[in-house]
């Protein structure tokens, strides 16, 4: 299940939904990003999300199609959020359900890389110098990158 | 022709959407950014550097030759930072 919106989530909340409607799972990953408060060696006040309505949800619906062809899960949730956030809020929420544990780990880290570089989303920080648009972490395209890989495991644990 | 612009590029552009009319030689994503540069300074700046452009055509991400005509909507933006 994909949401994208404003408001905040309730992890706990979120995650009793996912057991109930993932019964008979053995396991349950979950990846929680937050707003630092640094960022590059500067202080972050505040962070905007600013995303494509529409895109969006398309391609986190995308994201968790192919997360579902490469593991056995039972259950997939992604709640992103947009609109201006400070330092500590929640960001985004993903969880997996599957039978065994490699299976809901591997996707849920495997769904994390994937959002990072191809979800619509832009970030622009609050600093002491003035606002900047965050820009794309190299390291995150080495993240994906490593799933696109052919040996990519699809065990289970 | 519906435009969406994100980040950076809306802001350099300074307007998040618009609705355009290029004239029939325009094909392509290419040729789009060419004709929307000449438009004036601020889509120049904005559209100059095509590896820090990323593009969707009826919310599709596409490469640069991808064909474009009427009726498309197309958005231009920076790589994206989602998570």
């Amino acid at each position: 299940m994909i949401r994208v919106q404003e408001g905040d989530f309730d992890v706990g909340a979120e995650l009793e939904r996912l057991s109930a409607e993932a019964h008979g799972s053995g396991a349950i990953s979950c990846f929680v990003g937050l707003v630092r408060d640094f960022s590059g060696g500067e202080s972050v006040s505040a962070m905007t999300l600013e995303h494509y309505p529409g895109m969006t949800e398309r391609q986190l619906g995308k994201i968790e199609a192919e997360a579902r062809e490469r593991w056995p899960l039972d259950a997939v949730l992604i709640v992103h959020r947009y609109g201006r956030l400070e330092p500590g809020d929640r960001i985004v929420l993903v969880a997996t359900a599957s039978a065994h544990r490699k299976a809901a780990i591997d996707a849920c880290s495997f769904l994390i890389d994937w959002l990072k570089t191809k979800a619509p989303f832009w970030k622009l920080e609050e600093t002491p110098e003035g606002d900047r648009w965050v820009d794309a972490d190299p390291q995150d395209t080495a993240a994906e990158e490593r799933w696109t890989a052919p040996e990519v495991e699809r065990g289970h644990g | 022709m519906q435009m969406l612009y994100f980040g950076w590029v809306r802001q350099r552009i300074g307007v998040p959407a618009e609705t355009v009319a290029p004239p029939d030689e325009v094909r392509d994503v290419d040729g789009l950014i060419d004709w929307l540069s000449g438009r004036s300074d601020a889509y120049a700046e904005a559209l100059r550097n095509r590896d820090t452009l990323r593009v969707a055509v009826n919310q599709e991400l596409c490469e640069f030759d991808a064909p474009v005509g009427a009726g498309d909507e197309v958005a231009l933006f920076p790589p994206m930072t989602g998570g």
